[in-house]
């Protein structure tokens, strides 16, 4: 099967202050369709820019790319930005949003940049509003909304052109834990329907729930392991362990 | 275990199934770890330390059962119960430890060993978070779940800690 995302060799550099930083130092990397990765690691290991340069945000200085299939590293800005209408969808931290147009027509958006037609746009962006919990806040702009619906709708504006990956950075960085479960089960739903997913995050719930965890430490990632093997302890006995600890 | 017991006692006297019933409900997914004789060993203790006394009742059709009561002294020791603050605590004294003589003897790599440990917490927090999303989101053994899930999250995060101490330090 071929791999949704496929990265060889990638490096990317900065200029620090007197010295060249290696922020993603050679990466190879493979995501199977279907399957939900987690890059977890910490401040500063080049996560970020990872995802950034898998989703052609940025540049890499070297290595290879391919996303479904089709070489995309040489691709120029604007064939990029072709590219990425139908082949990544983004979820960020801070949800980005267009303040000025409501739930649905954020959703929307994309669809009408690659032609749908405005009957089509929205009749999908209303149904992925309400598959995803707020179709009854379609007409409202984002700042009437709570960061959990935000980033519901940024997820459903992230599927509307069903893409071959979704590239979330810290998706639950802004939210409460009740909003965090929200977006944990929704993309537990996704994962079932078998939408490919990429999170890149520092929340351990969110890490924990893709079938694989990749760790990433100066710029460097390892192999991944899979995460739904059998814990050795299981946390569920352990809680219902009530066994009297001394004291009568 | 005598405590909680002797809780569910308090509001009206029960039969040791009945009890038995009020604490799987109370502690959902979780209830998976209780031993089934427990209840009924530890209401025998609790008779025997005059916090509870039992009457037979007779069945037609099935062996007798024994309902539960609580005595003065039991309510009394339930109450002391409720306002005791002690907590169970989660110390990873050892792990530590671990760590230290990981970077001591260089046996093991700390970091590798935060990895390892880290790994495994993670998948303890996926099989809560796996069991949460299961249950109804307001039945009350969700509330348990998402304590032991907190938990997990700060020893994941403390983790974190001890991975940015531990990373290339030279051995002491």
């Amino acid at each position: 099967m071929t791999a949704v995302v496929e990265a060889r060799g990638l490096v990317r550099r900065y200029q620090g202050d007197g010295e060249v930083v290696r922020a993603v130092d050679g990466v190879d990397l493979a995501v199977e369709p279907g399957e939900t990765v987690s890059v977890m690691g910490p401040s500063g290991c080049g996560k970020s820019t990872l995802l950034h340069l898998l989703g052609g945000l940025e540049r890499p200085d070297a290595g290879e790319l391919r996303l479904g299939g089709r070489r995309v590293d040489g691709l120029s800005e604007t064939q990029w930005a072709v590219f990425r209408r139908q082949g990544v969808g983004f979820v960020f931290q801070a949800f980005h949003l267009v303040d000025e147009l409501t739930a649905v027509e954020n959703v929307e958006l994309p669809a009408l940049l690659v032609g749908s037609s405005r009957h089509d746009a929205r009749r999908r962006a209303s149904g992925l509003l309400d598959r995803l919990g707020v179709g009854a806040r379609a007409g409202h702009l984002p700042d009437r909304l709570s960061g959990g619906e935000r980033q519901r709708v940024a997820v459903a504006r992230a599927l509307i052109n069903e893409p071959l990956v979704v590239l979330a950075d810290e998706p639950t960085g802004n939210l409460d834990s009740r909003a965090t479960g929200d977006i944990l089960r929704l993309f537990a739903d996704l994962r079932a329907a078998g939408q490919t997913l990429l999170i890149v995050t520092h929340d351990p719930r969110v890490a924990s729930m893709a079938d694989r965890l990749l760790t990433m430490r100066d710029g460097v990632i390892d192999g991944g392991t899979r995460l739904d093997g059998g814990a050795f302890a299981s946390p569920l006995a352990d809680l219902g362990d009530l066994a009297d600890r001394g004291g009568a | 275990m005598r405590d909680p017991i002797l809780a569910l006692l308090a509001k009206e006297p029960a039969h040791g199934y009945e009890l038995r019933q009020r604490l799987m409900a109370a502690l959902g997914p979780a209830g998976g770890g209780l031993n089934p004789g427990q209840v009924y060993v530890t209401l025998t203790r609790l008779e025997r330390a005059g916090l509870v006394v039992s009457e037979t009742v007779g069945q037609a059709s099935q062996p007798d059962k024994k309902v539960y009561e609580l005595t003065a002294a039991g309510r009394d020791r339930v109450v002391t119960w409720l306002a005791d603050v002690s907590w169970s605590k989660v110390a990873p004294v050892e792990f530590h430890l671990k760590l230290v003589a990981a970077a001591a003897t260089r046996l093991a790599d700390p970091v590798a060993l935060v990895d390892a440990q880290r790994l495994e917490l993670l998948r303890q927090l996926r099989q809560l978070q796996e069991a949460a999303l299961a249950e109804r989101p307001d039945a009350d053994g969700t509330l348990l779940i998402e304590g032991a899930a907190l938990r997990l999250q700060a020893d994941i995060r403390w983790l974190e800690v001890c991975e940015q101490r531990w990373d290339g330090r030279e051995p002491t």
